[in-house]
């Protein structure tokens, strides 16, 4: 029984995640999750209900054969279902990871197709998803398929009762988060309870959480930021979750605000593009009466930050009392469970001004003064928090001194222990994890300025440019081999968007028009994201490197430079990074 | 506010902004969201261009995928006010 919340120094009381506080404390009358849902009346789980949820679904996965060490995947809808399967799992000691549902536009074969690839690397027990969905996957997929109503039945039909709770020992895995690409080769990131619960214990100090907190969220599960600030941290310490499904919160922004108001929220965690989202596109309306008041901080994490992103959410919302220092940032990861750093409470995230051509041209972080005409400025992620330590190294592996810009390094104790059966992927180099970020080290805070890699970050998801191009190369009309994507940072979205350059043989304005068409909608049915550009060259447009590659660089350039001398209307986009 | 100049602004809001391609001809029963054209959080923008171009504030229950997938669906519930 935990009493306390999980800090350091309580940390030796919790020996596994079963310790939540949410499962244990002794006043089981507070509510766990405040569900919300558009035009519905909100669903008010106690931690009393939350327990008797949670034993009633480990009693249907342990009557359906599930064990410990079992991986199972719950591809849900974000709901409260999905949630108490996570939590049955781990009573039972298996092991949960959270994945998207198939949506009406995602491609069901394609999205099938993956689930099987996924179920058949990595070993998969069983996948849970809707009832609807479960007859329609189970022939695709090489184990059981289950929907909510085959968990309750069986326990039921057997009259089991919930086994006694899994005592894993604090090293064993206790769940995986799966990276971004293409389902079925996304790699497992698996995590230890020893490793989850340093994270929180640190995170929860880095926050300075306390039980007066209230955690509003509307991220999905099944990306880190989702699952670890917004769903295992308030249960785990026992503070209430206010939850809403990304669906709903994306096409109503203000439901958020509605909830922070409502429930007198204190933290949240967004991604950049979300800022633009509601300072640009919450109607005046919608906000009548509410407050933010009661917010302690607005973290800003999973994406590049930027500071027009800020300052056009604190512009429209000072009125509502958003202040700067109630912005904060976090740069995090899921091999690191998730935060390495984050801005301390109470003040607003640093802002470091420097010369962008240093910047681009020698990897140097120089300061400058604002009114200096290569001024440029980036905002800080904060210090690391405890536990968890960053270097920045050149291309040689060396460390580089403050102000130069390399690849972070991390070592934690809060690690991943590895990616989950792929012992020949080696995450670690002398026991520092490589993050593929680019960044640099001033006064003890990280900034990142980019990626080593091609990697597109839309809405705050992790999209491969050659997943979107393997797609586009399929869509009739199109030159296969002969198409390109790449990222366009917009300062209107606050987030890159995706652009596809591709080579097509027509001339003609409606065959084109249908490629266009054709290239977004297989885009939009085989991944989960949206394709902002399209645009079709003829033959030999693009430019490869001598090995005949598509360079995708020297391709984005060339369409930037193109698109800004045709310009005939619409925004521009902001070139360079 | 007549059909037709509801529409032709729209149509050229949702393609300038939207889908950001000006000549792509977007047809009056084509899925604008359920295609790919523009992604769900286009939605809510509709909903800010209607309520200032218009002065028609679409509450949230009726800014859903399935109630404002093409532009026959939105400039019905556009003149319904």
């Amino acid at each position: 029984m935990n009493a306390m919340l999980l800090t350091p120094d309580s940390r030796h009381t919790f020996a596994t995640l079963l310790d939540a506080r949410t499962l244990t404390d002794s006043d089981d009358t507070q509510p766990a999750i405040i569900y919300l849902e558009t035009d519905q009346p909100p669903i008010t789980v106690t931690r009393r209900e939350f327990r008797e949820q949670v034993r009633q679904h480990a009693a249907g996965l342990d009557a359906l054969g599930l064990r410990a060490g079992d991986l199972l995947i719950i591809a849900h809808t974000q709901n409260l279902e999905s949630i108490y399967a996570f939590w049955g799992a781990l009573l039972l000691g298996a092991i949960p990871s959270m994945f998207p549902t198939l949506t009406d536009k995602l491609d069901p074969q394609v999205y099938m197709r993956g689930m099987a690839e996924l179920a058949r690397l990595s070993d998969v027990r069983a996948v849970l998803t809707t009832d609807a969905f479960a007859p329609e996957l189970t022939p695709h997929v090489p184990c059981p398929v289950y929907g909510s109503e085959d968990l309750t039945t069986q326990a039921h039909r057997e009259g089991r009762s919930a086994p006694p709770a899994a005592r894993p020992s604090t090293d064993a895995v206790a769940f995986l988060q799966h990276s971004s690409g293409t389902t079925g080769l996304q790699k497992g990131v698996a995590l230890s309870h020893r490793a989850v619960l340093n994270q929180l214990a640190h995170y929860s100090a880095a926050l300075a959480l306390s039980s007066d907190d209230v955690i509003v969220s509307w991220l999905p599960l099944y990306h880190d930021m989702g699952l670890i600030a917004g769903f295992l941290l308030p249960l785990v310490q026992g503070v209430p979750l206010v939850l809403m499904s990304p669906f709903d919160w994306v096409q109503h922004p203000a439901l958020l605000f509605r909830a922070i108001h409502d429930y007198r929220g204190t933290l949240c965690w967004l991604p950049n593009f979300a800022y633009n989202h509601c300072a640009r596109r919450i109607r005046a309306r919608d906000l009548e009466g509410l407050s933010l008041t009661s917010m302690r901080q607005l973290i800003n994490c999973s994406e590049p930050v930027q500071a027009a992103s800020h300052a056009l959410f604190l512009e429209r919302f000072a009125p509502l009392g958003a202040r700067p220092e109630m912005l904060g940032v976090s740069y995090a990861m899921a091999e690191n469970t998730f935060a390495v750093t984050q801005t301390p409470p109470g003040q607003p995230a640093r802002l470091d001004t420097i010369d962008r051509a240093a910047l681009e041209h020698e990897g140097r972080a120089v300061p400058v003064p604002h009114d200096h005409p290569n001024a440029h400025t980036r905002v800080s992620c904060g210090p690391c928090i405890a536990g968890t330590q960053a270097r920045v190294l050149d291309a040689d592996g060396a460390p580089l001194p403050d102000r130069h810009v390399g690849e972070i390094a991390i070592q934690s104790d809060c690690l991943l222990s590895g990616y989950y059966r792929r012992p020949d992927i080696q995450p670690f180099r002398e026991g520092w994890y490589l993050t593929g970020d680019r960044g640099y080290m001033a006064d003890g805070e990280v900034y990142i300025v980019g990626r080593s890699k091609d990697l597109i970050i839309n809405a705050g998801k992790n999209v491969y440019p050659q997943d979107i191009e393997a797609i586009v190369n399929t869509v009739t009309g199109v030159h296969a081999g002969r198409a390109v994507a790449f990222g366009v940072p917009d300062e209107r979205e606050g987030t890159e968007l995706i652009a596809v350059v591709a080579e097509v043989k027509t001339e003609d304005a409606e065959e084109r028009r249908q490629i266009s068409a054709a290239i977004r909608q297989a885009v939009a049915r085989a991944s989960t994201v949206t394709v902002s550009y399209v645009h079709l060259v003829g033959a030999k447009w693009l430019i490869k490197t001598s090995s005949g590659k598509i360079a995708r660089a020297a391709n984005r350039e060339k369409w930037l430079a193109e698109r800004s001398a045709s310009r005939s209307g619409g925004h521009e986009p902001t070139p360079g990074g | 506010m007549d059909e037709a100049s509801v529409r032709a602004d729209l149509r050229a809001y949702i393609t300038r902004e939207l889908i950001r391609d000006e000549g792509y001809g977007l047809k009056d029963d084509e899925g604008i969201i359920s295609g790919g054209l523009m992604d769900s959080f286009a939605l809510a923008e509709l909903g800010v261009y209607v309520e200032q171009a218009f002065g028609v504030y679409i509450p949230d229950p009726d800014l859903t995928v399935a109630k404002m997938d093409t532009l026959n669906q939105i400039v019905a519930r556009v003149l319904r006010g």
